[in-house]
């Protein structure tokens, strides 16, 4: 297992690197200088020399990425253009509130998703089966800041029972979490659903419910946990989706989170927030995938990564 | 040899008689396919059959609730919700068509060569595909359409190049399986030239699960192009976009809570269209395609 992660850690190192080349391109044929947008036009052009000197943008570009790279191997993303504050405290402070945002998300998904793809899985072929397959399919085709406006027109507004916006309480969280969670739910509801419906036609199952065993253990002990694992792949693969997703959620319930910061770093061209955040978010993803890969060993025993040829 | 281009010709034609015949009986399949006909006729018409211009302004109108001359109701400036719904029905399709023809040409073509060439071409586009995975797809595209600046032609560019990693890995696959047929062998022994193999003899049969992709990515594309409208990075106004139709209803909740809806389930019904039709063609055309 741990040479297993080493390799992919060593396997991770080029595609970071390859991300953040590609950012350090697109940012340096964005039209719009940084300077410009911080001193407005009228600035006098020794200033403005100044000011690039300062922040180290009269350097060619690839001396600017490489000072970068070495900076990033330290710890240190730099400080933004405009507020002067360290990148790196200032986006695990804006992680904290999207990861708030994304973890309640990520359980509602999973709770609403899982156990509702169990139900038309075990009530195949009836009223239950459909009616749910139906609502996940509508919950996949509804864009998501639709939904959460819905929501916040109906709960917020309608019923007045939970803010619309802000990030102060965990009440604030329950409406931006079922948004974005029920988008989630709904591809996690048809996985485990098709999952499922495989898993109960095994011999095993069959064998378990002769023996006796009540359908309840039959299900839950020994068809899910044999289910789980395209739900858990399913689950990985969601976390770029669940960015994206958070990013819009943020914007509809005006949540300062990673989302806004990056959108706002973008059209101030604050190149170290937009970098910092580019491969801050990378590193989660590619983290996200290979808790998700290690987690396979654990649901399955079967798995094992230090076997030969893994 | 003529006989067997004519037996090849013959057994094609079945199998899409056959792919047509199973669409007609699989009555959500069926029923999918004419909502998604009739969005296109609608996009295409949309001159002919919008009941105002999509830029009139009815000033004593504005903000106005669904009632019979505005039966969707009006907007902040007093324009008909239905006609621009009806033209916004253009930019969503349009995104989807074009920036989906874009990632198909890139992704078939670079999975293909990396597929048949293998070595070194094989291991910089598998490379390129691996960071663009490394990378949540709408935040990459939200960086391209900052270095290009807004404008719908400028979201067909982004989510071409956004989106064609899937294609290429799926084409790759299928590339590889088929290159190690024997009538592909032989070609390739016979001396046959790389890119007529490629293109008259592998592609062909990797056709199906390409339709099937297309359909798949297009409600994606359509998706993605609301929420960068949404953020303000689209068409812009006066253009009408579903995104950003919903971006300005956001403002309106409150007075007419009937604006934000609509524009949703325009997108809701497009996405459900083309996603239940894209399923069905795989089911018909490509079951392997099935997750």
């Amino acid at each position: 297992m741990w040479r297993y992660t080493g390799r992919r850690l060593i396997m991770a190192i080029p595609v970071l690197l390859g991300v953040t080349f590609v950012t350090f391109v697109l940012l340096n044929i964005v039209p719009g200088d940084p300077v410009a947008i911080m001193l407005e036009k009228r600035a006098d052009p020794a200033v403005v020399d100044n000011v690039r000197r300062e922040l180290g943008l009269d350097k060619p570009w690839f001396v600017q990425y490489w000072s970068f790279v070495v900076n990033a191997l330290k710890g240190d993303l730099g400080r933004s253009f405009f507020t002067r504050v360290q990148v790196l405290p200032e986006l695990l402070a804006k992680f904290r509130i999207t990861l708030r945002l994304a973890a309640s998300a990520y359980a509602v998904a999973i709770v609403l998703g899982v156990s509702a793809g169990i139900a038309a899985a075990v009530h195949h072929n009836t009223m239950i089966d459909s009616a749910t397959m139906v609502g996940a399919m509508i919950g996949i085709c509804a864009p998501l800041f639709w939904t959460a406006i819905l929501l916040q027109i109906f709960f917020g507004l309608y019923l007045g029972w939970l803010p619309i916006s802000g990030h102060e309480s965990w009440r604030n969280f329950i409406l931006p979490a079922v948004a974005l969670g029920t988008r989630f739910a709904a591809s996690m509801a048809r996985i485990t659903r098709t999952s499922m419906l495989e898993v109960v036609r095994q011999d095993y199952i069959r064998t378990a419910l002769s023996k006796g065993l009540s359908r309840r253990v039959v299900i839950y002990k020994h068809a899910l946990r044999n289910a789980l694992i395209p739900v858990v792949t399913l689950a990985g693969m969601q976390v770029g989706g669940l960015m994206g997703g958070s990013m819009l959620t943020e914007t509809v319930f005006a949540i300062p989170g990673l989302g806004r910061y990056y959108i706002e770093a973008l059209y101030q061209r604050d190149f170290p927030v937009v970098q910092g955040m580019v491969l801050f978010t990378a590193v989660v993803f590619v983290a996200a995938n290979l808790i998700v890969d290690l987690s396979y060993a654990f649901i399955d025993p079967r798995i094992r990564y230090d076997s030969e040829g893994d | 040899m003529e006989h067997n281009s004519g037996t090849m010709r013959s057994m094609e034609y079945s199998y899409w008689r056959y792919a047509l015949r199973k669409v007609l009986e699989r009555r959500v399949t069926l029923l999918s396919l004419v909502t998604v006909i009739a969005i296109i006729l609608t996009a295409v018409l949309a001159p002919a059959i919008s009941p105002y211009d999509p830029s009139k302004q009815h000033w004593d109108d504005m903000l106005a609730a669904p009632r019979p001359d505005f039966l969707l109701g009006t907007d902040e400036l007093g324009r008909d919700l239905l006609t621009r719904i009806i033209f916004g029905s253009r930019i969503s399709l349009g995104v989807g068509f074009v920036s989906v023809a874009i990632s198909t040409v890139l992704g078939v073509t670079l999975g293909s060569l990396a597929g048949f060439y293998g070595g070194q071409v094989d291991a910089i586009v598998m490379r390129i595909t691996d960071i663009l995975f490394a990378f949540p797809s709408l935040l990459f595209a939200i960086a391209i359409m900052f270095a290009l600046g807004p404008g719908i032609m400028n979201v067909f560019i982004a989510l071409g190049i956004v989106g064609w990693a899937g294609t290429a890995r799926l084409i790759r696959s299928l590339v590889l399986q088929w290159r190690e047929m024997p009538f592909v062998e032989a070609t390739i022994a016979a001396g046959g030239n790389d890119s007529r193999i490629i293109w008259r003899h592998i592609l062909p049969n990797c056709l199906p699960a390409i339709i099937v992709l297309v359909t798949l990515y297009i409600p994606d594309a359509i998706m993605a192009e609301a929420s960068l409208s949404f953020l303000g990075l689209g068409a812009q106004p006066p253009t009408p976009s579903w995104g950003s139709m919903i971006y300005e209803a956001r403002r309106y909740i409150r007075q007419v809570p009937t604006y934000s809806l609509f524009p949703g389930l325009a997108i809701m019904i497009t996405v459900l269209a083309f996603n239940l039709l894209g399923d069905g063609l795989r089911d018909i055309l490509d079951p392997k395609l099935r997750t």
